[in-house]
């Protein structure tokens, strides 16, 4: 971390990386949407994937819990690794992996149940609980964790869609950290929300992240240098021989380091606000 | 280069406004078509409503009260015991929508949450066939098929015709609306919340279950309640079917007559009732009966897809 070198991995910590991926593509059919991503992430740190629209940052980040799996025609080349686990080894149920790598969605998306239904959902999946104090207390926890609980402790049983939107998005990190998550990953999740719910969820990632190991994907490049500890920037090259569009990681580096002293000359261009 | 100038008339009169004479008439010509044949929907319903009303008030004029009472329905000897067809439609109704409910929900989860695009765009049409096989073809089915080989195969005893043999072919031919219904109801549950499911590390059996289902639930109503409304109309196949028995139903493996079936047997047969009997007006109470089933049928339906339309 010292000396201004920046590598395109991180160097090697005291621990050792939550994730590790070398030379990770991702194809949509024939269609190569991201390519020679090569990066670590360290346990306890915020990390962001920043960059222009259709640079494959979302693309990559649904690769770390096999959310990519949903889309037919979407394929993995190269390796990700999971506490050195390679996550796409055949024996590894994606299932499995959702339950242990949370993740938060750009648009809220509570399910149209009570704000205490949403909660226990996972949970009740996870058989960590059925009903009840046991149950209650799960609900409890993870609300206080998402820093929810006291605005919506007196309406537990009402529905999910009367809060509003920061509530909501809230309330879909506590649904997620109730199965007790180690990884939470977070796909531009302030995309619809206010400056002031910006705010809160940038505050609460910061609290939690002493528990947890936490990917945001962001639009925003304030946001990505306020909250991160590690950041990638991704940009989109376009082919000479096919003229698609396809996305790479430039630069993965110290957030402080990739925002005071890029060492390419397109994340520099990014960062300042010249492009994208 | 020179750009076209706006004309600066020098002195503007409203004429100069008041646009082609003829294309304002096209205009209106067209309007009053349209509102033409708008009108005339509403009229011939109107005029439905009336006859119906006329003749069937004209019926009840005819008969003492109690004879609807009576346990046969034979309008031609003058029995006009109402609870016969009335009963024979509940049970055909009944069978038909546990045939058609649980397959139709079941093929519409299929559709929308496992087939893929490719199997969807062959399973599809293929289910929709089934809604355009003529219904006098599924009524001679259950007579040349499920009667004998499956209804006297399961319950020996059973007459070839009965009320069971005429729900389920009512039911295979209500399959395809269930299913459509359905479907839609289910593919416009947004896929976010599917995702949650899955990010939180649920199976695909538990998201249909515990998510997709319970947030497209009052579509699936919907559905349901349109197949009944369905199955309650549907004559040709009951008629064929059914057994047409005038007495009351004590089961579904009884032969049996609905209101549908008993008004069509009205106006067949050698010896064809003339316009003016109550025999013939008979049919006209039958019908009254069965629009008010499904109007008010439709209009619970109508109910529950408006709540599903503002849910998301």
């Amino acid at each position: 971390m010292s000396g201004g070198a920046s590598t395109t991995t991180a160097e090697p910590g005291p621990v050792p990386p939550v994730y590790r991926t070398e030379d990770l593509a991702v194809f949509y059919g024939s269609f190569k949407a991201v390519r020679d991503v090569n990066l670590e992430i360290r346990q306890n740190e915020i990390t962001a994937f920043i960059g222009p629209s259709g640079c494959g940052k979302s693309t990559v980040l649904r690769c770390f819990n096999r959310m990519n799996d949903l889309i037919e025609s979407a394929r993995v080349e190269g390796r990700l690794t999971y506490h050195g686990v390679d996550l796409y080894d055949r024996a590894v149920n994606p299932v499995e992996v959702r339950r242990r790598i949370g993740m938060v969605f750009q648009k809220p998306n509570p399910f149209p149940k009570s704000i205490y239904e949403n909660i226990a959902y996972g949970p009740r999946l996870a058989g960590l609980a059925r009903k009840g104090p046991e149950m209650d207390e799960i609900v409890e926890n993870s609300l206080r964790a998402a820093a929810l609980w006291d605005e919506v402790k007196d309406r537990l049983k009402a529905s999910a869609f009367g809060l509003s939107g920061g509530q909501q998005q809230r309330l879909c990190i506590a649904r997620a950290l109730a199965v007790g998550p180690e990884v939470l990953l977070m796909d531009e999740p302030c995309s619809a929300l206010d400056p002031i719910a910006t705010g809160r969820i940038e505050d609460l990632m910061q609290q939690i992240k002493q528990d947890y190991t936490i990917i945001i994907v962001t639009h925003n490049m304030q946001q990505a240098a306020r909250v991160s500890d590690h950041c990638a920037f991704f940009t989109t090259e376009v082919s000479e021989e096919s003229d698609t569009r396809t996305g790479v990681l430039v630069e993965f580096d110290a957030t402080q380091q990739m925002f005071s002293n890029p060492s390419d000359e397109r994340t520099e261009n990014y960062v300042t606000g010249r492009f994208g | 280069m020179t750009v076209p100038q706006p004309p600066t008339p020098p002195g503007l009169r409203v004429e100069d406004l008041a646009g082609n004479a003829a294309r304002n008439r096209t205009e209106m010509v067209v309007r009053y078509a349209l509102t033409g044949a708008a009108g005339m929907s509403v009229l011939i319903s109107t005029a439905i409503i009336v006859v119906l009303l006329r003749d069937a008030v004209g019926f009840i004029t005819t008969i003492r009260l109690g004879d609807l009472g009576d346990s046969i329905w034979n309008p031609r000897l003058g029995r006009f015991g109402v609870m016969s067809p009335i009963l024979g439609t509940l049970w055909v109704t009944l069978v038909a929508v546990l045939v058609a409910g649980p397959i139709g929900l079941g093929a519409a989860v299929y559709l929308s949450e496992y087939a893929s695009p490719r199997l969807r765009r062959i399973v599809k049409p293929v289910v929709e066939v089934l809604a355009s096989i003529p219904s006098v073809v599924v009524g001679y089915f259950a007579i040349r098929f499920l009667a004998p080989e499956v209804v006297q195969r399961l319950f020996s005893g059973a007459p070839a015709k009965n009320l069971l043999v005429a729900g389920i072919a009512v039911g295979l031919l209500t399959i395809p609306l269930m299913t459509s219904v359905a479907e839609d109801a289910l593919r416009a549950v947004p896929s976010s919340l599917r995702e949650a499911s899955y990010g939180l590390g649920a199976k695909k059996v538990t998201t249909v279950v515990r998510v997709v289902i319970p947030a497209a639930v009052s579509g699936l109503v919907a559905g349901l309640i349109l197949s009944i409304s369905r199955a309650i109309g549907e004559t040709m196949v009951v008629f064929l079917a059914a057994g047409g028995v005038p007495t009351r139903p004590t089961s579904p493996l009884d032969g049996g007559t609905t209101i549908t079936a008993a008004m069509a047997a009205v106006a067949t047969g050698t010896d064809n009732v003339a316009g003016a009997s109550n025999t013939f007006q008979s049919a006209f109470f039958l019908g009254l009966i069965l629009f008010a089933l499904t109007l008010s049928l439709n209009l619970v339906a109508d109910r529950f897809v408006r709540r599903v339309r503002q849910k998301y």
